[in-house]
């Protein structure tokens, strides 16, 4: 059953790609840091490089947390729909292979958050 | 002689049948079908509606009788409340950031329940339970507007109080309890009653009701305390009417007990993601506590829930499949939901603060296996941050759980430090979820909810700027246009609650009570 209805019923999904004006959305989360509540969503062109974003998106988002500047970014360990995952950083989101809607996760060794709390 | 004296009075019982089931007829011009067009589709099989009992037998003359009376009771307190100044009675101006959320979520659920059953009194093809639904429907209504009424006094003196059902329809947090009653009136007439008149009135309602009108009676709100008690004992009636709905479901047909179950499994975990901004409330805004979340949890849902699981065994319900994670979750929740709302609080109509040293203390108290360990790092890290002026907050919009979209802040059952994904692709999209229950509740229905509207898919979609906004003009605030949008004003109604102007006019009113200078 795909929904119940009294006739023939179908939804239209409300978030296509084709309604983010030329963006597609990527969410991102910092494992073991939970002062960030939830996983980030940002709308990007498919052009975008995926450096730009570790190096000119991220910081404004991430950079309030102690941890941030203390990131080796050459250890920095990645999840695609939680599957390990591996970026080029100077190929575009659409030449990584990053769809509307895909979600990663970033794990940065050793560092687990304010005393160790993972927060 | 002997003269035949008629009857005055008629009893209770032939009284409730000439008011309800002789009011109703079969009709002829139309089959029953088309009169009743909801009855059927939803699979559940009713043969015999005459075995519907109310068990209260109430009427429309004997409803309005009682009614009017609460009513002049609770205006007429109201009005002593307003005239006395009882606002500058309450604990502290923070209490009222509780009360904020009440009538921006709560209160518009009680009008959204109104039209619910203003509804299925009409699609039951039983006479009964159509006059049981239909006087549902105006107590809800009325539950709405004495909210309205006795809180409306508070928009006089505080921030964030002045526009609840424009923001119910926009503000990010609140498409929480709007897509959760959504989802409930756009059902079909059963899965309604389960989901509004047994899942939420029945098994949920004293997690919601106890917490706000204890914490208002502990906290000096007389007001709020008051349209509690006036909607007690209609409550009452609504839970009675429920639990009556499902056995009188349950008792009709043997397949029934499968989507039945299924819609408790559904409204449950439903009503618990809801009610987790109470888990928040209970134990973080309210200066005097009543008692903490896990507590209430505790004899509300394991205890009386659980005594009530066991009463409905005999018709094969099983307790829902949800319960043992809310059981893990009930330690990590209140905490979890406050970070939340502390990162996002420059765009909410009411305030956040970290708590004291002291509250703190009764929170590793209340929470001895999590909140030390968990969340004081965080909290005093934060505090300390405030205090420096470099107060948090999370600039960045989250991402939301496609189902009962709240931010994805809950954890991994039995991980407390990782966040739970969960997606799906289904018709070549991708759809996220923050637990495997919100997850099963999509793969039921997916037509259904890939239509939600999430709010930060529709800011990023530009449909959350004022009318006449060109967010490509030079200099253009995508955050400031969203709260003009949401009519916050920004920096008043919300930010941290140190500082703010709620705080410095309740110092210096109730100093002004006070003292003579």
């Amino acid at each position: 059953m795909q929904v119940a209805a009294v006739k023939e019923y179908a939804g239209t999904p409300r978030d296509g790609v084709e309604n983010f004006h030329g963006n597609q959305l990527l969410y991102i989360g910092w494992d073991d840091h939970l002062m960030f509540c939830a996983p980030l969503a940002f709308p990007f062109p498919p052009t975008l490089r995926f450096g730009d974003i570790v190096e000119k998106v991220l910081p404004g988002a991430y950079g309030y947390h102690p941890d941030w500047a203390r990131i080796d970014w050459s250890k920095v360990e990645w999840l695609k729909s939680g599957q390990p995952w591996t970026p080029h950083f100077n190929r575009t989101l659409a030449e990584n292979g990053l769809g509307h809607k895909d979600v990663l996760r970033f794990r940065t060794p050793g560092l687990t958050g304010i005393q160790g709390s993972c927060s | 002689m002997d003269m035949q004296v008629p009857k005055k009075k008629l009893g209770l019982k032939e009284r409730y049948t000439l008011m309800t089931r002789d009011l109703a007829w079969d009709t002829t011009y139309q089959p029953k079908e088309k009169v009743y067009p909801y009855a059927d589709y939803e699979g559940i099989k009713i043969h015999d509606w005459d075995k519907w009992e109310d068990p209260f037998r109430l009427t429309m003359d004997a409803y309005w009788k009682y009614q009017a009376e609460k009513e002049r009771k609770l205006y007429a307190i109201i009005d002593a409340y307003s005239q006395s100044n009882g606002h500058l009675g309450v604990t502290d101006a923070r209490y009222l950031n509780a009360i904020k959320i009440f009538l921006t979520a709560v209160t518009p659920l009680e009008y959204m329940a109104h039209r619910g059953f203003a509804h299925v009194g009409r699609a039951f093809p039983g006479a009964g339970a159509r006059v049981a639904c239909q006087m549902q429907a105006i107590d809800e209504m009325r539950h709405a507007q004495t909210q309205i009424h006795s809180l409306s006094n508070y928009n006089k003196y505080y921030n964030g109080f002045h526009d609840a059902p424009h923001m119910f329809d926009r503000v990010w947090y609140l498409s929480v309890p709007k897509s959760f009653f959504d989802d409930a009136i756009t059902a079909g007439p059963f899965e309604f009653i389960v989901s509004i008149g047994f899942s939420f009135e029945y098994v949920l309602t004293n997690l919601l009701f106890v917490p706000f009108v204890s914490g208002a009676a502990y906290n000096g709100d007389m007001g709020t305390m008051t349209f509690g008690f006036s909607a007690q004992s209609d409550e009452a009636r609504h839970m009675t009417l429920g639990l009556e709905c499902i056995k009188f479901i349950l008792e009709q047909d043997p397949a029934n007990l499968p989507i039945v179950q299924r819609w408790i499994d559904k409204w449950c975990w439903r009503g618990v993601r809801l009610l987790s901004i109470v888990a928040m409330m209970m134990d973080y805004m309210l200066p005097k506590r009543v008692m903490s979340w896990k507590e209430a949890w505790e004899i509300y849902f394991e205890e009386n829930g659980g005594a009530l699981f066991k009463d409905l065994a005999r018709y094969g319900i099983k307790m829902p499949a949800c319960a043992e994670q809310i059981r893990q979750e009930k330690e990590h929740l209140s905490h979890q939901v406050w970070s939340a709302f502390y990162n996002y609080s420059g765009a909410t109509d009411f305030h956040t603060w970290m708590p004291t040293e002291e509250e703190m203390q009764w929170l590793s108290q209340k929470y001895p296996d999590t909140f030390d360990q968990h969340y004081r790092p965080r909290f005093e890290f934060w505090r300390e941050q405030q205090q420096k002026g470099n107060r948090f907050y999370n600039k960045t919009l989250p991402m939301l759980c496609q189902t009962c979209q709240i931010p994805m802040l809950f954890t991994e059952p039995g991980d407390p430090t990782k966040i739970c994904y969960r997606e799906r692709d289904y018709k070549g999209s991708k759809y996220h979820f923050c637990s495997d229950h919100c997850q099963h509740i999509f793969d039921n229905e997916p037509e259904k909810y890939v239509q939600a509207w999430l709010p930060v898919h529709q800011i990023y979609q530009g449909n959350c700027f004022p009318e006449g906004s060109d967010p490509t003009a030079p200099g253009f605030d995508p955050l400031a246009a969203v709260l003009e949008h949401y009519r916050l004003n920004a920096g008043r109604d919300n930010g941290d609650f140190e500082g703010s102007e709620d705080q410095r006019n309740f110092e210096a009113w109730r100093g002004m009570a006070k003292r003579n200078d």
